[in-house]
């Protein structure tokens, strides 16, 4: 199973992310869960210092920018399984 | 997709001409085409508006290009490591110098708070860049130097960048992580390591100009209503207004300013041309930037973010340090501007 998660609390950005992920998702017909976490904890867990924060199957790809959607797609080809 | 690396070279020259034919335009717009009369209330409104709107943008676009690229060499985790284990005063004036130029945007300013304190950056020096990053932003510099003048606009980033190092020196001097909420030093975060890609030059270009999409397009409606607001006090208000309320006679005028600032939040875009009407009615220098600091600086949207990670003793403290020294900021300008 497929997990994207999208780490953010409640800022613009984040909630863009979390869309722009279920639109590539959609496009590239992936099965894939998105889940958004905004706790704080949780968060800070991750140890990322800006967010949103996008991680694909327990692995960190990004944190503290929005990628174009070329990119985005690019990174969730390479790591799903 | 190689072409769009063109538009920043026709950009610039095109940006030249229109700055450097501003006043004529301006008056060419005014006078001639809309027929009005030199020196009536409603034209010199109306050529307030006419001139700086265009003037503005342009400075804003060209800064936050450059900035942009300048931001790209910089990330919150190359901060980070830069301040480990920097000893206390040393450590706050790095931090105030790279919360001017890392990338921040105030949503982030808990997860990189909790990221800073937990890989042992001291209390005070994350205060020092969480101080520093919104209060002196390009935005604000861009817009003082465009209306004001350099001087006006490096003063105010050097008595910035004094108010966030003293501020978070204080803060760390007075030993008040105890004022911390416990969960935060608690907690133990994964080290993060994204690998930093070497990026190539560029992409960093592409970086300046999402940078000018993304902020001229959230900002520049603030920049018209604020030009219209201080061509409203231009055009009508007469000379001199101010100066009771806000001119240097008046020693309360600095701390007042600064408390009424302090709940208030603008980004700097809009509170600029605000403040040069102001300034223009006869408020003085002090005063007026002392009030822009505590707006742009300390924002109530903030702290009621920061309420999660800090009791309210902290935030306290640091709202009253900050706040006593804009109001020391504030009085030194008015009196070198005597």
């Amino acid at each position: 199973m497929n997990i994207i998660k999208v780490y953010g609390s409640g800022c613009a950005n984040c909630k863009k992310l979390e869309q722009m992920c279920y639109n590539a998702l959609q496009e590239l017909q992936i099965d894939a869960s998105v889940e958004k976490v905004t706790d704080l904890k949780e968060i800070m867990k991750t140890g990322i210092l800006s967010t949103p924060g996008l991680e694909i199957n327990g692995k960190m790809i990004s944190s503290g920018k929005l990628p174009t959607k070329s990119t985005l797609v690019h990174w969730i080809q390479d790591n799903i399984h | 997709m190689k072409n769009k690396y063109f538009l920043p070279l026709i950009f610039l020259p095109l940006w030249l001409l229109l700055y450097l034919n501003l006043n004529s335009i301006s008056d060419y717009l005014t006078y001639s085409i809309l027929g009005l009369e030199k020196g009536g209330h409603l034209s010199n409104a109306i050529w307030f508006f006419i001139y700086e709107v265009p003037k503005v943008l342009l400075l804003l676009t060209l800064i936050v290009f450059v900035v942009g690229i300048i931001r790209s060499y910089f990330s919150p985790e190359r901060t980070r490591k830069m301040l480990g284990g920097k000893k206390l005063f040393t450590g706050n004036v790095m931090a105030s110098l790279l919360g001017v130029v890392t990338p921040f945007c105030s949503c982030s300013a808990i997860p990189l708070f909790l990221g800073f304190v937990q890989s042992g950056v001291p209390l005070g020096v994350t205060f020092s860049f969480l101080i520093a990053a919104p209060m002196i932003n390009e935005v604000a510099l861009v817009l003082l130097f465009g209306l004001f003048g350099w001087k006006t606009a490096l003063l105010y980033a050097s008595t910035g960048l004094l108010i966030a190092i003293i501020s978070g020196y204080v803060i760390g001097r007075l030993k008040l992580e105890y004022y911390v909420e416990e969960w935060v030093y608690q907690t133990t975060s994964k080290k993060q390591n994204i690998i930093e890609e070497k990026i190539p030059f560029l992409e960093r270009i592409d970086a300046g100009i999402s940078a000018v999409k993304e902020i001229v397009a959230k900002v520049w409606i603030y920049i018209v209503i604020g030009i219209a607001v201080g061509a409203g006090i231009h055009g009508y208000v007469p000379e001199n207004f101010m100066a009771a309320l806000m001119g240097k006679s008046a020693w309360w005028a600095v701390p007042l300013s600064v408390l009424i600032g302090i709940p208030m939040y603008s980004n700097a875009a809009g509170i600029i041309p605000i403040v040069q009407a102001l300034l223009e009615k006869g408020a003085s220098l002090g005063t007026v930037l002392a009030f822009m600091m505590s707006v742009i600086g300390l924002s109530l949207p903030e702290t009621i973010i920061l309420k999660k990670v800090l009791k309210i003793q902290l935030i306290g403290i640091f709202i009253g340090i900050v706040g006593v020294g804009i109001i020391i900021v504030g009085y030194l300008f008015n009196l070198i501007f005597a």
